[in-house]
């Protein structure tokens, strides 16, 4: 038996490749009458073949059990989410000036804060932001860039617009899976790679190693670049492998590197030392060097921000880029963008209430059952609650939280995240899904097509991390104009 | 490149060779069992002597059989030398220098890791046992032939060759310790004729290192002990030869940067295997006491490769 897309209904939530049951979007048309020629067998076939793809290939994430790490193989749903490539263009544009903007924060945070004297941005804010960092004050960095890679969650909500859920600019992680999933999906569709005009998105590791060359602080043809991992046990250590190997830069631990006499940054090699010129550096702030931060790190390397500081050595994102990566900070955004760019916000933020405030957390807690509530600081989706599935207990214990520790604590409306065909047990389910593209920012800024979708695998679950069970999809951003 | 990932490669390479190894001797002892009448000596506890983990298979099985030893060497995750277990270090060690290798030898190591482990079931049962072992060797192969020719031929190439020929250097020394206890069955008996056991036996060795053909070729005599131990550890040109695994180490050492103290020492192994008097070893006590110190100064020198280019405090 086919796909019977009348079958298909996603209820009510905006759905990324029907308009309603039995009606395609136009640019996935193409795409569901493929689906529907194929027969269950086949499309079982295809399932099958990914995974096969999946695990010869080595696409992996480690995941932290009580008995130790298990590197377990990516969790993929063959079946690609697609978005017209004229509404990509506004999404592009979105996260270029958003980009901008932060980075026009970060820099002003850490030299005059014109924005704080000029009471737009609350100097209490500051005074108790957990990435702040003393350590970067008066630092400007190359091209005035502190976030240099950035992977911004975004959302569409009921209407179908994107919302900007949150920004990530300490070290997101996620573009491999971007990279691997396509790939995948060539193998697997490679018919309907021929009937498609589908952006292509192998250029990202090359704009990658440009961007962290022009950094180097000697001006070399062939500077040395390093991705510093904290290691094999590191949930994204495939990804920290990954785009070393596709960058041809070293991959390289805490242990591997020194810094010297000199305030240079060295790595030990079988030559002796070399010298290292940009780090890209997949390790927390606070981890990173003892001596600044956590001495007890033993994934860092000791002096290296001495060695950023005496300008002999870039770190990609810099030291203390994280204090834009804050739910709270998060909801001055758009104000930022008016602030420094003279711009209104081509990309909305989902509305945001911040419990410091007495009045919106008095809202906050009045309305916790309709809520999502967010740690300021957490990722990977912990220590947050979903109100409408919260127990009464479980609501109780979080307005307990929020009341002791306000500035930790932001809520927003639940969005009625849109959904995409997903395939469960052989055949076709809504499955609600979010997007991360990576923005690049050095003397130019890049936007990856599309970026990595990640899809809440467990029916009705709003949750799309792949530790707590999401999977991913391929993301085609699609040429329309070209085809009728 | 970093001495961290210079380590890897050098034991990725030592693992791969140490699974293909173990996949031929196995085979070559499975084809001996089938020859032997049921009463003869061929004891599969031969094969766990030579990969010198008694102790390990004592504490796990009461007999020395077929089925226990295939076991212990093929999938046992007590074993260390297993050849599940070899896989899963060189799975590991490419894992984690998979920025360093090229994309298909990780594809290929990891495939290679899944089918041992996938069609183990069929590789300890009797029929399954030829096919299953020819592909583990043939995939073997087929990762060293990938190195070759799609790996720059650099610093981390020249440290997965000396691992590689290590490694089999090691293994052909240590399958001859099984002739010095053919030589010590000799020694019991009056008679100087080789028995028909004891010419089986250097039969078996050689078909152990995939060494019977180019022995009938190039040495066209019949099977003996001298000429046997003759071309296995002095031979310079068939590649499983003592003398010639060693003098590929040495040439591979010789790319490397600061190498003198590892070089002398890789020369001197080389030498005295190849300068050995092979008519004096005939004693079975003097062929493994040579054994014996052969592994040693092989030992010796994997220690000093490990201080001179993997210890990270001394690249500082």
């Amino acid at each position: 038996m086919s796909i019977d897309w009348k079958a298909y209904d996603p209820n009510g939530f905006y759905d990324e490749l029907i308009s309603a049951p039995g009606i395609p979007r136009p640019a996935a048309k193409t795409l569901t009458d493929y689906l529907r020629s194929l027969g269950d067998a086949e499309i079982h076939e295809r399932k099958q073949a990914a995974e096969h793809a999946i695990m010869e290939m080595g696409i992996s994430f480690t995941v932290y059990t009580e008995g130790g790490n298990i590197d377990r193989a990516w969790p993929f749903d063959i079946i690609p989410r697609i978005i017209p490539r004229t509404e990509w263009r506004r999404v592009e544009a979105g996260l270029r000036q958003r980009l901008t903007a932060l980075n026009m924060f970060i820099s002003d945070i850490y030299n005059e804060q014109r924005i704080v004297k000029d009471k737009i941005f609350p100097a209490e804010i500051l005074s108790q932001s957990r990435n702040f960092r003393e350590q970067c004050r008066g630092i400007q960095p190359t091209h005035g860039v502190w976030a240099h890679i950035c992977g911004s969650d975004l959302v569409r909500d009921a209407d179908g617009s994107f919302y900007v859920l949150e920004d990530n600019l300490r070290v997101p992680s996620g573009v491999s899976y971007m990279l691997e999933n396509r790939q995948v999906t060539k193998r697997v569709f490679p018919e309907l790679f021929e009937n498609y005009s589908i952006q292509p998105v192998d250029e990202y590791p090359s704009q990658l190693f440009d961007m962290l060359a022009s950094l180097s602080p000697r001006p070399l043809d062939y500077p040395e670049v390093v991705v510093l991992t904290p290691g094999i046990y590191n949930s994204a250590y495939f990804e920290h492998a990954y785009l070393a190997q596709r960058m041809g830069a070293e991959l390289v631990e805490g242990a591997d590197l020194v810094v010297c006499d000199d305030d240079c940054v060295y790595m030990r090699t079988i030559d002796g030392l070399e010298r290292v010129d940009v780090i890209y550096r997949r390790i927390d702030d606070l981890f990173l060097d003892p001596e600044a931060f956590n001495p007890d790190s033993m994934l860092g390397v000791p002096g290296v921000m001495r060695a950023w500081r005496a300008g002999n050595v870039a770190l990609v994102n810099a030291p203390g880029a994280g204090v834009a990566d804050d739910k709270v900070v998060y909801a001055f955004v758009p104000k930022m963008i008016r602030y420094y760019l003279d711009e209104e916000p081509i990309l909305s933020n989902v509305p945001t209430y911040l419990c410091m405030d007495d009045k919106e957390r008095e809202h906050v807690l009045a309305n916790l059952d309709q809520l999502v509530v967010k740690p300021a600081n957490e990722s990977g989706g912990y220590g947050m609650i979903i109100g409408p599935h919260a127990t009464p207990t479980q609501l109780e214990e979080f307005a307990e939280l929020i009341k002791r520790d306000p500035r930790n604590y932001i809520a927003q409306p639940t969005l009625k995240l849109s959904t995409s065909p997903t395939l469960c047990d052989g055949h076709l389910e809504p499955r609600h899904l979010d997007l991360r593209p990576f923005v690049l920012q050095g003397v130019r800024t890049d936007v990856t097509a599309g970026g990595l979708t990640r899809v809440a695998l467990r029916k009705g679950s709003l949750v799309v991390n792949s530790s707590q069970g999401g999977g991913s999809k391929d993301t085609w951003i699609v040429d329309t104009d070209t085809r009728d | 490149m970093l001495s961290r990932v210079a380590e890897r490669l050098y034991w990725m390479a030592r693992y791969i060779e140490r699974t293909e190894n173990t996949a031929r001797m196995v085979t070559a002892f499975n084809h001996l069992a089938l020859d032997m009448p049921y009463q003869t000596r061929v004891s599969w506890a031969g094969l766990v002597s030579i990969t010198g983990s008694e102790a390990v298979f004592e504490d796990r099985y009461s007999e020395y059989n077929e089925a226990n030893v295939v076991k212990f060497l093929l999938g046992d995750p007590a074993n260390p030398g297993s050849i599940l277990n070899a896989l899963n270090s060189a799975r590991e060690n490419v894992r984690t220098t998979r920025d360093r290798v090229p994309t298909e030898v990780w594809e290929t190591v990891n495939e290679l890791h899944l089918y041992a482990r996938f069609n183990l079931d069929a590789g300890e049962g009797k029929r399954g046992r030829y096919r299953y072992l020819s592909q583990i060797r043939s995939r073997c192969q087929q990762i060293t032939g990938m190195l070759a020719g799609t790996m720059s031929h650099d610093h981390a190439y020249d440290l997965i060759k000396a691992g590689r020929n290590l490694e089999r250097a090691d293994m052909t020394s240590r399958l001859l310790d099984v002739g010095a206890v053919g030589l010590l069955a000799r020694g019991k008996e009056v008679d100087e004729d080789i028995s028909p056991f004891e010419g089986l036996l250097w039969i078996n060795i050689l078909k152990s290192l995939s060494a019977f053909q180019m022995y009938r070729q190039h040495v066209r005599r019949r099977i003996n002990a001298a000429d046997v131990l003759r071309f296995l550890v002095q031979d310079p040109e068939f590649p499983r030869s003592i003398g010639h695994a060693l003098a590929e180490v040495e040439h591979s050492l010789a790319n490397l940067p600061r190498n003198d103290i590892p070089l002398r020492m890789a020369m001197q192994v080389k030498r005295h295997a190849v300068d050995s008097q092979v008519d004096k070893l005939l004693e079975p006590k003097e062929l493994h006491r040579f054994i014996d110190d052969l592994q040693k100064e092989m030992a010796e020198l994997h220690g000093l490769v490990a201080e001179t280019w993997f210890r990270l405090d001394k690249a500082a």
